[in-house]
C-alpha cells in the first residue's frame, strides 16, 4: 500500500470508530520491508527478506478505552479492528484522566530530520559486505579459530498516525546494519564478542573491514580473562555498556514511575541526584539519529528535555496520561507499539560528552575496573538497587592491563550518580541511547573470596 | 484430523493441493528441505492500575512463513496476506537463497504424530469479557486486603490462541491448536516514610479459565505478591563475594536455564560456539544432576503437542547423573548432525526462521529433604525467588537475579536480604552441586525465554539444591 492509502485507512479507522459511538479514537500504522542476510565462515548462512504491516488502535468511550490490532490492513480487516476496540472497550472503567491531547498540542516538526534515505546497496553486495567484515575479523589472529556469523540488515518502514481531534501524519525512515561475532580459542577457554555500525545508509557505515578488526580486538582482548577479589573499586563504563546506567536513569523518571510512586528519582524534582558533571537530555530533534521522529506516539512534537542539569533532576517524561495524572503538560514522550495504551518512550537519549578523552580518563582513574559487558536484569529502578554481571578489563596505575571475567558490579543508583568522577569525551550515537566513557567509585565487585 | 476440517482448511480454504505447490516452488532453485508455517494468533489483555481497569486490548495476526534449506543455508521469507500470489512469492524469495544442485521432490502430506496435551474444550479467549475481567478485580482487591501497607497493585490478565499449520517437503503435516493464558500481579509495599519495596505473583499455562478459580485463584497470586514485598521491607543488603548458595524449589529452576540449557541448543553445538560443544558424553555437573527438558506436560506453559516444525515433542534428558547425553535440535541441526530432531524446533512467530530452544527444563529429585540442606549450611545464601538471567554460551557465564533470598546462619535461615544478582560458569557451577532436594517443583507458568530476538514461553523446576560456590553479587562485606 502506498503512504497515502495507509493515512487514508487510518483516518478511515478513526472516521468508523466515531461512527459506532466512540468519543475519542487514534490509529497507528506500520508498513516495512525487512532484509537481513548472516553469513558464516564465508558462507551465506541464512537470508531472510519481507514486507510486513499492522494497524493499531485505540478508542474512548467518555473515559473508558480500548484498543486494538490486526495485521489484515483491507477494509474488512479495518473494520473487524474497529468493532473489536469498541466491543473491548466496554469492559474496561471510567479513569478521569484517560483522553487524547489536546487539539493545540498537536503537530509535527517541520525541519528535515534525516529519517529515510536511499538503500541502494543489492543482495550480492550486502552478502560480500558481511563477508568482508567476517573475514577481517577471523584474519586477524590465529587465535580466532570460529564465528558466530557476520550480518548485514537493512529495514525501510513508514509510520502513520491520525487522531479524532484531526491530526494525520507520517513519516518514513530507513536503516541498515553490519556486525561481526567472532570467537576466540585459547587454552581450551572460548570467548566472543562482536562490534556493529549502523546508520540510515549504506554510506554511513563503518567500512567491513574496520568492523571486523574492531569485533577481533575486541574478543582477543577477553581471552585469558581471571576472576578478581571481591572489594570495593571505582568502575569505569566503557561508552557501550554506560548507555545502559542512561536507560536506567529513564526508567526511573516516566511518568508512569512517577505516578505509581516505583521510582527511585520521586519527588526529586530541584534537588541534587547526581554530581554535577552529569547532564542527561532527551531529544528527538537532532537529525540523523536514531531516535528521532517527527511527532512522538499521540501525534505530539517532540522536543529536547533536558532531564538532569548539572546534577539536578530537572523535569519528568510524559505522554498525555501522565501528564494529567502529575497535574502537568505532556513532554512529547508517549510511545506505543501497535497494540494497547501509550507508554513512556524516549527520542535520543543521552549523557553529555565531558572533556577528558578515554586515556586520560583511564590515567585519572588509577585502579578500576574497566567493563565492557554487562548480562543480566539486576535492576530495580524502585529502590535503586543495581547488580549485574560484568566483564571487563582491570586498570593499573591509569593502563588497562588483564581481563577479567565472571564478576558482579553493585551499588544503588542513586549513590552511583553522584560517585560519577570522570566524564570521557567520546559520545557516540549506535541507537537512540548513548553515553560517553563513565567513571563512578565506590562501587562493590564481587569476584573470588 | 484433516486439514479440510481443520482451522486453516475450514475457515482459509487450503487445501492440499495448495500446500503442495508452495512447496513445490519453495523448492523449485534446489534445495534439500522446505517448510510452511501458517499462523493465526488472537490474543487479548486486560490491566488494571489503581483499582480500575484502565485498558483493555484484543486482536489477531495472520501469516504464513516459508523457509527452504540447502545444506547450511537457510531462506526464508513470509507474507501477511494468505493469498496464493503472496504465498508464491514468499516461496520464490525463500527459494532463492537456496539454488542449490539439490534436487528433492515433496513427499505427499501425512498428518504428523502429535499429542493432545492441552485439550481446553473453550480456550480461555473465547470466553466472555466479563468473566475474565473478574480475575484482575479479585487480584488487587485481594492484594489490598492481604496488608495494609500495600500502596500499589497492577494486575494484568492476557489470553491467546494461536492455530499452526506446519506442512513440510518430506511430507509431515501437523494441526495444533495452543491455547495460553497469564495472570499476573505486582504490588509496592511502603513502610511509613521507607523505600517502597516490589514483590510479583502470577501464574498461568496452556489452560481453561476454570485454573484461575481453584488453587490458582487471583487470591493466591495477589498473597505471594504482597508477601514477597513485605519480606524485602525487613531486607538488609545482600553479601559480596563467594558463598554457599541453596535454591529454593520452583522457578530458580532458571539457574538450569542460563547455566545448562541454552548451552545445549544445538545450534551452537553444531557450530562449536558453545562451552559445550563436543562433550556429549563427560561428566558436565555433579552426579546428584540429571536435566531434563519435556515439552510433553499436561498443560504447561512451555509444552507443546508438536513443535514448529511438525515434529512431536519429547522427553530429552539432557544431563543423566551428571553426564551430558545429548542436544536440544532442531531440523537443521538434525539434518546437518546426522541425528533426529528431538522436537525442540520453536519459533516466535510466522516472521521468525525457527531454532532449537527449550520447552520445561528441570532437574529431578534427589534423596535430601530441603531441611537438612539448609541445616548443613554454616554461613550461605537462601534464594527462594529469582527475576530473569543470562548467560554467554561461548565461555559459559551466565547470572540470575535473586528476588527474594535469606542469610544461612548456623542451618538456619535468619534475615531477608535485598535482591541481589548471582554469577557463575555452567560447567564449573553445575558441579558444585553437592545435595538435592526431594521436593523437585515447577515454576506457575510465567517463563518467556529470548533468543536471537525471539522470545517463547517456558518453564522451568528444580527441588531445593545446595551449591558449595558461586558468587553473589550484594554490596554488604563480609
Amino acid at each position: 500500500m502506498t503512504e497515502q492509502q495507509l493515512r487514508s485507512a487510518a483516518v478511515s479507522a478513526v472516521e468508523q470508530a466515531l461512527a459506532l459511538g466512540a468519543t475519542g479514537a487514534e490509529c497507528t500504522i506500520a508498513s516495512g520491508s525487512e532484509f537481513s542476510v548472516t553469513v558464516r565462515l564465508g558462507e551465506v548462512e541464512k537470508l531472510k527478506e519481507a514486507d510486513s504491516c499492522g494497524a493499531g488502535l485505540r478508542v474512548l468511550l467518555g473515559q473508558r478505552q480500548g484498543s486494538s490490532y490486526t495485521s489484515d490492513l483491507s477494509a474488512e480487516g479495518i473494520r473487524q479492528m474497529v468493532t473489536s476496540a469498541i466491543e473491548i472497550a466496554r469492559i474496561t472503567e471510567a479513569d478521569p484522566y484517560a483522553g487524547l491531547p489536546e487539539a493545540d498540542e498537536l503537530g509535527q516538526l517541520t525541519q528535515d530530520l534525516g529519517l529515510a534515505s536511499e538503500l541502494t546497496l543489492s543482495t550480492a553486495e550486502k552478502i560480500d559486505w558481511a563477508k568482508r567484515a567476517e573475514k577481517a575479523a577471523l584474519s586477524a589472529d590465529a587465535r580466532l579459530t570460529n564465528s558466530d556469523g557476520a550480518s548485514f540488515d537493512s529495514h525501510t518502514g513508514v509510520r502513520v498516525f491520525a487522531n479524532s481531534r484531526g491530526f494525520a501524519g507520517s513519516y518514513h525512515s530507513t536503516y541498515c546494519s553490519l556486525s561481526a561475532v567472532p570467537v576466540a580459542k585459547s587454552d581450551e577457554r572460548m570467548e566472543r564478542d562482536y562490534w556493529f555500525s549502523i546508520g540510515r545508509d549504506h554510506t554511513r557505515l563503518e567500512s567491513p573491514e574496520q568492523i571486523g578488526r574492531r569485533a577481533a580486538e575486541r574478543v582477543l582482548r577477553r581471552l585469558g580473562a581471571r576472576k578478581i577479589a571481591t572489594q570495593t573499586a571505582t568502575v569505569v563504563f566503557e561508552p557501550r555498556t554506560a548507555r545502559s546506567l542512561v536507560g536506567h536513569v529513564f526508567a526511573a523518571v516516566t511518568g508512569d514511575a512517577i505516578y505509581r510512586k516505583s521510582s527511585f528519582l520521586l519527588d526529586k524534582i530541584g534537588q541534587v541526584v547526581a554530581s554535577p558533571a552529569v547532564t542527561i537530555v532527551d531529544d528527538p530533534t537532532l537529525p540523523g539519529l536514531f531516535g528521532s521522529a517527527p511527532f512522538d506516539d499521540e501525534g505530539v512534537p517532540g522536543r529536547r528535555n533536558l532531564i538532569i542539569q548539572n546534577g539536578v533532576l530537572q523535569t519528568y517524561l510524559l505522554h498525555t496520561y501522565t501528564a494529567r495524572k502529575l497535574g502537568r503538560k505532556t513532554t512529547g514522550n508517549a510511545s506505543r507499539g501497535l497494540t494497547g495504551s501509550p507508554g513512556t518512550g524516549h527520542g535520543n537519549l543521552y549523557l553529555e560528552a565531558g572533556a577528558l578523552p578515554p586515556e586520560e580518563l583511564l590515567r585519572e582513574v588509577g585502579n578500576g575496573l574497566y567493563v565492557t559487558e554487562l548480562i543480566g536484569q539486576g535492576v530495580n529502578t524502585v529502590n535503586g538497587d543495581y547488580s549485574r554481571g560484568a566483564s571487563g578489563i582491570w586498570i593499573e596505575n591509569g593502563e588497562l592491563t588483564y581481563p577479567v571475567t565472571e564478576v558482579t558490579v553493585a551499588g544503588n543508583l542513586s549513590e552511583m550518580l553522584k560517585n560519577v568522577l570522570f566524564i570521557g569525551n567520546d559520545l557516540e550515537f549506535l541507537g537512540s541511547t548513548a553515553a560517553p566513557t563513565l567513571a563512578i567509585g565506590g562501587m562493590t565487585v564481587s569476584g573470588v573470596q | 484430523m484433516s486439514l479440510s476440517s481443520s482451522f486453516f482448511g475450514s475457515k482459509f480454504g487450503i487445501t492440499e493441493r495448495d500446500l503442495d505447490r508452495y512447496l513445490a516452488e519453495a523448492l523449485g532453485r534446489g534445495a534439500d528441505y522446505a517448510d510452511l508455517y501458517f499462523e493465526y494468533l488472537a490474543t487479548s489483555s486486560i490491566s488494571l492500575d489503581e483499582s480500575i481497569v484502565k485498558s483493555a486490548t484484543q486482536g489477531v495476526s495472520l501469516g504464513v512463513g516459508v523457509r527452504v534449506i540447502a545444506g547450511e543455508r537457510t531462506g526464508y521469507a513470509y507474507s501477511d496476506d494468505l493469498s496464493p500470489e503472496k504465498i508464491l512469492k514468499a516461496a520464490a524469495t525463500a527459494a532463492c537463497i537456496a539454488d542449490s544442485p539439490a534436487k528433492v521432490d515433496t513427499v505427499s502430506l501425512t498428518p504428523a504424530r502429535q499429542h493432545d496435551l492441552y485439550p481446553v474444550l473453550r480456550a480461555p479467549i473465547d470466553q466472555p469479557l466479563e468473566e475474565r475481567v473478574q480475575f484482575v478485580k479479585r487480584t488487587d482487591a485481594a492484594a489490598r486486603a492481604a496488608d495494609a501497607r500495600v500502596i500499589q497493585v497492577q494486575s494484568t490478565y492476557a489470553d491467546s490462541l494461536r492455530h499452526v499449520l506446519v506442512a513440510t517437503s518430506d511430507g509431515k503435516l501437523s494441526f495444533d491448536r495452543q491455547p495460553m493464558a497469564r495472570l499476573n500481579v505486582s504490588v509496592l509495599a511502603r513502610q511509613g516514610e521507607g523505600t517502597p519495596q516490589q514483590g510479583y505473583g502470577g501464574g498461568g499455562g496452556r489452560v481453561g479459565l476454570d485454573y484461575f478459580t481453584g488453587a490458582s485463584a487471583p487470591e493466591a497470586y495477589a498473597r505471594e505478591a504482597v508477601r514477597l514485598a513485605i519480606v524485602q521491607l525487613d531486607a538488609t543488603e545482600a553479601p559480596a563475594g563467594e558463598s554457599v548458595v541453596v535454591l529454593g524449589p520452583g522457578w530458580p529452576g532458571v539457574l538450569l536455564h542460563e547455566a545448562v540449557g541454552h548451552g545445549l541448543e544445538a545450534d551452537f553445538n553444531r557450530k562449536g560456539t558453545s562451552v559445550f560443544s563436543g562433550r556429549v558424553g563427560q561428566k558436565v555437573a555433579s552426579e546428584l544432576c540429571t536435566v531434563i527438558d519435556d515439552g510433553t506436560i499436561d498443560s504447561r506453559r512451555g509444552s507443546l503437542n508438536v513443535d514448529d516444525e511438525a515434529n512431536p515433542t519429547r522427553q530429552n534428558v539432557l544431563i543423566e547423573n551428571g553426564i551430558l547425553r545429548g542436544y536440544l535440535t532442531d531440523e537443521l541441526s538434525a539434518r546437518l548432525t546426522g541425528g533426529r530432531s528431538t522436537g525442540s524446533g520453536r519459533r516466535e512467530n510466522y516472521q521468525h526462521i525457527p531454532m532449537p530452544r527449550m520447552t520445561n527444563t528441570f532437574m529431578l529429585s534427589g534423596a535430601s529433604t530441603p531441611e537438612e540442606i539448609i541445616r548443613s549450611v554454616k554461613k550461605g545464601i537462601y534464594c527462594a525467588n529469582f527475576g530473569g538471567g543470562q548467560v554467554d554460551i561461548t565461555n559459559g557465564n551466565f547470572v540470575f537475579s535473586a528476588s527474594e533470598s535469606y542469610l544461612i546462619e548456623d542451618g538456619k535461615l535468619t534475615r531477608p536480604v535485598r535482591g541481589a544478582t548471582l554469577i557463575g560458569n555452567g560447567p564449573e557451577a553445575m558441579q558444585y552441586i553437592s545435595m538435592v532436594g526431594n521436593d523437585l517443583k515447577l515454576d506457575q507458568g510465567v517463563g518467556i525465554c529470548g533468543k536471537d530476538g525471539q522470545s517463547v514461553p517456558v518453564g522451568v523446576g528444580i527441588p531445593t539444591v545446595r551449591i558449595d560456590k558461586m558468587t553473589v553479587g550484594g554490596t554488604a562485606r563480609a
